[in-house]
């Protein structure tokens, strides 16, 4: 069976490009942890979304490099440009009162609880990072080289025999979700007339 | 040095903590949000990595095997949407109290 639309990927030759998918991955890496440090740690709000903007583009990176080249334009056209503004007009919309160091709990009382907090991500991350240290998952080697995905990613999601029904109740998500997020928002003062 | 799927793992655990700490520490409930979102992108990493690291298809479609991709694509179509209602309810929220203080929501504590 033999599909004309079907680009056969000539045998190219293994290409090592070396140390460098490891020092991206560090580089990325780093970008998103740090970030998301300071989305956690931050307590000026919109610096926290400013932070968070540097991890979603830590993670846009990350997708590249895992040959997910449609997932990475998704992650900053729907995430970057998308949720974060949202989030932003949200901020902007409900920040009235000054976000100052002086409101909210005291100094210490932060200090407090960001200590056990810290505590608390510890107990969770310790293990956690422990049981995948030591997985042995049985893993296909890192491919350094790769084709395109969205003309796969497309087909998969418009085939009814794979993701086409998933697909469409999304869309119906989406509509439910205009539809309430419109109504919930709405104002509830009533209209001049 | 090539890179292993620990990698991505261990780095997306760190990243669920790191949201997990922001959800705890933030008191304004748009923050709690931001760290919902850092737990999704947690998880869709994790989903590509593993998607990428997958040994190839036994049989099934004719490309490689993308279903990892798919589901990441699912995760970040469900976080606009949550974030999107969500933000109608913090609105809401802010109506009523005059701020996005979680704390202040307590109409209904016994």
């Amino acid at each position: 069976m033999t599909d004309p639309t079907v680009i056969v990927p000539v045998s190219i030759a293994p290409v090592s490009y070396g140390p460098l998918p490891v020092v991206l991955f560090y580089g990325f890496a780093g970008l998103t942890l740090v970030s998301a440090a300071a989305v956690a740690l931050s307590a000026n709000i919109v610096r926290a979304a400013a932070a968070l903007l540097f991890a979603l583009i830590g993670i846009a990176g990350l997708y590249l490099l895992l040959h997910a080249d449609f997932l990475a334009a998704v992650q900053l056209v729907v995430y970057v440009g998308g949720t974060l503004i949202l989030m932003i007009f949200g901020i902007m919309l409900t920040s009235r009162e000054a976000q100052g160091p002086d409101s909210g709990p005291s100094r210490a009382a932060r200090r407090r609880e960001i200590f056990w907090a810290g505590l608390a991500a510890f107990a969770l991350g310790a293990p956690l990072v422990t049981a995948m240290l030591l997985a042995p998952w049985k893993t296909a080697a890192f491919a350094a080289t790769t084709q395109p995905t969205v003309e796969d990613l497309g087909r998969s999601l418009l085939d009814k025999n794979q993701f086409l029904l998933p697909f469409e109740l999304l869309s119906l998500l989406l509509l439910a979700v205009m539809i309430g997020a419109a109504y919930l928002a709405k104002s509830r003062r009533p209209l001049p007339h | 040095m090539t890179l292993t799927i620990t990698h991505f793992l261990v780095l997306s655990a760190l990243l669920l903590v790191a949201g997990l700490l922001t959800m705890v520490l933030k008191r304004n409930a748009i923050g709690m949000l931001m760290g919902v979102e850092l737990i999704l992108n947690a998880a869709a990493l994790n989903l590509t990595a593993f998607n990428a690291f997958a040994p190839a298809a036994s049989g099934g479609g004719s490309g490689p095997r993308l279903e990892g991709q798919i589901f990441t694509l699912f995760i970040i179509v469900i976080a606009a949407a949550e974030a999107a209602i969500a933000l109608a309810i913090f609105l809401n929220f802010y109506n009523n109290f005059t701020s996005i203080d979680v704390e202040r929501g307590t109409t209904l504590k016994g």
